[in-house]
Formats: structure tokens, C-alpha cells, sequence
């Protein structure tokens, strides 16, 4: 019915959702003009539409939070992560698909398990490991983490993608003579492209969000990455808003630019994760 | 013969070598040294480590109020807030799957809060209860705007309930959209014909047929709600007085904050059991509600 004729019904069903949409907005409207409102506009009335663009709110926030350092700390520690992830992840999953001995039975079977345990219920032995490793206060540790930590999830996606994948284009190739570790280069990573494309959102989306861990390791200032010197600059300018708010806005520009840019792998990307998982 | 072998060994160590070292060091020790642990008095620094048996269970269950306020702050607020998550992604999933001249632009807002960091938007909205909620209930003279928001217990569960429902629901909706576009066309155009009403239609067939999508999307809201500790941090940091503090938070600020790490990991246990004797509850109850399609 509701497929054939755009009727009243529907009409006003759009009204109601075009409301709810702008209720969603709100918290963003009143982020974005009160960061350009001199703090005097900003405790007088937060609602109404900037009377004097401040610019220069930005500028001092910019420079005070080290902008430029702690989205180059970001973006590296994001994309080295997501990068290796995907990559050891494929490998393994490959792998325990195409050989299904029991040992790898047995492993797969770990790595779903592990699924269930929570980041708080490790990270207290985890940081002594990182201290027995001498890798605490570095990227490099950190990036060890998050592989141990994205691992599960990412083998996991990518296991029940290869068992979709015919066998016969591999065994061709092998049988021409091609080596084992290139027949997977070569043949089933491009083939392990769509689901590629989910891990790497997936794993994307939470490094670059992830405040715990990396306030566990990382001490110094230099290696802070957005959320954590938002979290320290909130921590030093609270209820500076003229200050925090800029500060905010800079904070979420990379990551909602990636989505706005990249929205339809992205959603696409979440529902393939979720209704395999 | 033998050569085979070897490469098959080979093999396996080129392939499923790397992640499984990483998985091991980062996941599976610190979780048998966190059970160890959890039976000491381990305070943080190496060489003062003696086992004291039950002593940290003995502690939290008979003298840790904290805890359990922690716990009963976490279960209340789990559940409020899947339900009300899940009830907010269907909706908005039902009726964006109609054919809306909008829908896109409107699927791409409702998912936007998500791919925002629970940190910095716990900041955002703690503008938005101080400062902005105030000026709306100046301008409208609603009462609802000017209660201290999260100023007291009240209002600090219901301030993260709403951020929280805001984050999540989006990511929702795009499993409950992918999940309805499944729902064959001629079975509800069947059902219409044969008179069913929309609430009918809504319960005896899209429910039952999208139970996967529930199945999915409750297990991911219990284990986001149960673990919440970003927004909990930047919204409210537990207080007032640690009124709204969640079993993460208490966790975090045991081991990091009383250097009681023992304690701490053995409240870590403690959390990991009821996550999963929560989650694999879930997953059975809701699992044996599938039908096939």
C-alpha cells in the first residue's frame, strides 16, 4: 500500500521524522554557535544565533589543546592499528578456514570466547604486561594492545567471510605453482575486499574514539592523542566554554569528516559487522 | 612426505603465527594473571605480591558498599537503557524503511552521534545540561529544563539514560533497517489483504521474522550499557557522591586511584562473570525466540 502512492499517512510520518531528526541536531546547534560567542554571550542566552563571530576562540583553542600533535598521534596510532589488524586478522582466519585441524578448531573457539571479556577486566594485568614488555609510555605499545584487543573480533568477521569464498580459483593457482603466501596476497585478499572494508571501519571507528587505554600508557603530553587532550584541556578550562567548546568542535571535525565522506561503507560496514556478529 | 609437513607448519606459523602471539599477550595472560592476582594483595608495585586466598571476595561481598551501589547503578541503568535504546532504533528503523523522500539525509543523522567518542560527547552534552537546558527552559518556561540536571542522583541516571539512547540508537536502526529490508514484501501484502491490521502485522509477522536483528542488537546494547565508562567519566564522574558511578568506573578507580590492584582485578572477575552470565542469558533467550523465515 504505503509502496505505491506518497499519501498523507506517510506524509505526516516524514513530518514526525524530520522533527525527531532536528531534536537529534540540537546538541550540535548549540555546540557550534555558542564556540564562536564571546564568553559574556555565551552565559547570557546559548540559544540564540552567534550576535559577533569570535574567531579567535578557535585560534587560542587550537594552539592550547596542541591541535596539530594530537590528531597526528590520533591518525598514526589509528591507521598503523587498523592497517595490521586487518591484516594478521585475514591471515589467521584464512588460514584456520583452509586448514581445519583440531588445533585450529580449538584456537578459533579461544578467540570467540574471548569476545565476552570486558576491557576492564583485563586492562590492570594488561598494563603489567606492557611494563614487563618496556613498551609502556609508547605508541608501540599501544599499538600491541589494540592488535591483541581487535584481534577477536576482526578473525572472526573475516573467518565467516573466507568460508564463503570457492575454493577452486586458489587450488588453480596453486596448482600452477604459485606459493602459498601468494595465493593469499595475490588471489584471496582482494576477494576478502567488502568484509576488508567493515574490519577496517569497525577498527577505525573505536581506536580513534578510545579514551581508557590509551590514558593507561600514555603519560606524556607529546603523545596524547584527541581524546586525551580534550580530557586534559577539559580538565584545566571547565566551565571555560569559549575555551572547551572550540576545543570540542576541533575534536569531533576529523572523525565526523570521515563519515560524512565515507557514510555509505560506513553504514553498510556496521550492518555486515553486526548481522555476522 | 616429510616436506610437506614442514610447509604445512611453515604455514601455519607465517599465517595464523602473528595474531595469535598478539591475542595470547594482550588478552589471554593478563586475563590468567588477573585471576591470579585476584587472590593477592597486589598493590601496583612488582615484589609485593602475597596470596591472601578469599580475603578480596570476603571484602567486596560483606564490607564494599561502593560496589554494589556500583552494581545496582550498572543493572538499572543497563536496563533502562537497552530497552529504551532498542525501542528508539526500531522506531526510527519502521519508519525509514517506508519510502520517505528524506530518508537517506535522515538515516545519516540519527547514526552521527555514533561515531562520536562516548569522551567528547560527554563533554558536548554536559554544555547542553548546564548551559543549554537551562536557556531552553527560560525560553519555554518548561520545568523539565530546569531541574539540576545532573546535579543529583535523579538526573545524573537520566542524563546519561539520554546520551547514552542518543549515541546508540542510530547504530541500531542501521542493523533493524538491514534486518527489516529482509522481510519479504509478499508476506506482508498477504497479510494486508487477508485484513490484518498494522499493529497485528507488526507483532505476529515483523517481529517474530526480525528476531536475528533483536537477538544482535540486545547483546550489543547490554554489553555498551553494562560497560559504559567514557560517558560515565565525562558526564558525571560517579558523582554526586558516588551516586551514579558504574562497576567500570568503581573498577578503575580501585586499581588506579586506591592502588589496590588485587582488590581490583578481583572486582574485575567479578564483573567479567556477570557479563557473561548476562550476555550468553540473552543471546539463549532471545536465540530461542528465532523462527525460520
Amino acid at each position: 500500500m504505503d509502496a505505491k502512492k506518497y499519501g498523507g499517512k506517510l506524509l505526516s510520518a516524514e513530518l514526525l521524522m524530520i522533527v525527531v531528526a532536528l531534536i537529534f541536531l540540537a546538541p550540535f546547534y548549540f555546540l557550534l554557535v555558542n564556540s564562536v560567542k564571546p564568553f559574556g554571550d555565551i552565559m547570557t542566552n546559548s540559544a540564540s544565533w552567534p550576535e559577533v563571530f569570535k574567531w579567535d576562540n578557535y585560534t587560542r583553542a587550537w594552539e592550547l589543546t596542541k591541535f596539530p600533535q594530537a590528531f597526528l598521534n590520533s591518525l598514526i596510532i589509528t591507521a598503523v592499528t587498523v592497517v595490521l589488524t586487518s591484516l594478521i586478522s585475514a591471515m589467521g582466519a584464512y588460514r584456520m578456514v583452509r586448514a581445519n585441524t583440531r588445533y585450529n578448531r580449538f584456537l578459533f573457539m579461544l578467540f570467540v570466547a574471548s569476545m565476552v571479556i570486558p576491557f576492564q577486566s583485563i586492562m590492570i594485568p594488561l598494563l603489567q604486561v606492557v611494563n614487563t614488555l618496556g613498551v609502556n609510555n609508547s605508541m608501540y605499545g599501544l599499538i600491541i594492545c589494540y592488535l591483541g584487543l581487535g584481534a577477536p573480533l576482526s578473525l572472526f568477521l573475516f573467518h565467516g567471510f573466507v568460508k564463503s569464498i570457492p575454493l577452486e580459483i586458489e587450488e588453480a593457482a596453486r596448482v600452477d605453482g604459485c606459493h602459498p603466501v601468494m595465493v593469499f596476497f595475490r588471489i584471496v585478499l582482494p576477494l576478502l575486499k567488502p568484509m576488508m572494508m567493515t574490519v577496517i571501519i569497525l577498527n577505525t571507528l573505536w581506536v580513534w574514539n578510545d579514551y581508557l587505554l590509551p590514558s593507561l600508557i600514555l603519560q606524556k603530553p607529546e603523545m596524547r592523542t584527541i581524546p586525551l587532550a580534550t580530557f586534559a584541556f577539559f580538565g584545566q578550562y571547565t566551565k571555560q566554554w569559549d575555551l572547551a567548546l572550540p576545543a570540542l568542535v576541533l575534536g569531533i571535525a576529523p572523525i565526523v569528516a570521515f563519515f560524512l565522506l565515507l557514510q555509505r561503507y560506513i553504514v553498510e560496514g556496521v550492518a555486515a559487522g553486526s548481522v555476522k556478529g | 612426505m616429510q616436506d610437506k609437513k614442514l610447509t604445512g607448519w611453515l604455514q601455519q606459523l607465517i599465517f595464523v603465527g602473528p595474531v595469535t602471539v598478539f591475542f595470547l599477550l594482550i588478552m589471554i595472560i593478563p586475563f590468567l594473571l588477573g585471576m591470579y592476582y585476584s587472590f593477592t594483595d597486589w598493590n601496583g608495585v612488582a615484589g609485593t605480591v602475597h596470596w591472601v586466598g578469599f580475603d578480596n571476595f570476603k571484602q567486596i561481598f560483606t564490607n564494599d558498599p561502593d560496589f554494589w551501589n556500583a552494581f545496582w547503578f550498572t543493572l538499572r541503568f543497563t536496563l533502562v537503557g537497552v530497552v529504551l535504546t532498542n525501542a528508539v532504533g526500531f522506531f526510527l528503523a519502521y519508519l525509514l524503511t517506508k519510502k520517505m523522500k528524506t530518508r537517506n539525509v535522515l538515516r545519516t543523522i540519527f547514526f552521527m552521534p555514533n561515531v562520536i567518542g562516548g569522551l567528547l560527547l560527554g563533554f558536548i552534552w554536559q554544555f547542553i545540561f548546564i548551559k543549554g537546558f537551562a536557556t531552553v527552559g527560560d525560553l519555554t518556561g518548561w520545568s523539565f529544563f530546569n531541574l539540576p540536571w545532573l546535579g543529583d542522583e535523579t538526573t545524573g541516571f537520566w542524563g546519561i539514560v539520554m546520551v547514552f539512547v542518543w549515541q546508540t540508537a542510530g547504530y541500531l536502526m542501521v542493523v533493524y533497517i538491514a534486518s527489516l529490508a529482509n522481510v519479504s514484501k509478499e508476506v506482508l501484502e498477504a497479510a494486508q489483504i487477508d485484513g490484518a491490521s498494522h499493529g497485528q502485522i507488526l507483532r505476529s509477522i515483523i517481529v517474530p521474522l526480525i528476531m536475528p536483528a533483536v537477538t544482535v542488537c540486545l547483546f550489543l546494547a547490554i554489553s555498551w550499557a553494562f560497560k559504559m565508562f567514557d560517558l560515565n567519566l565525562s558526564l558525571t564522574k560517579g558523582g554526586p557522591y558516588k551516586s551514579t558511578e558504574s562497576v567500570a568506573l568503581n573498577i578503575y578507580a580501585e586499581a588506579f586511584q586506591n592502588n589496590r590492584y588485587g582488590l581490583g582485578t578481583a572486582k574485575s572477575l567479578l564483573f567479567f562473570v556477570m557479563v557473561a552470565v548476562i550476555t550468553l542469558i540473552q543471546v539463549r533467550v532471545t536465540k530461542s525466540k528465532e523462527v525460520e523465515a
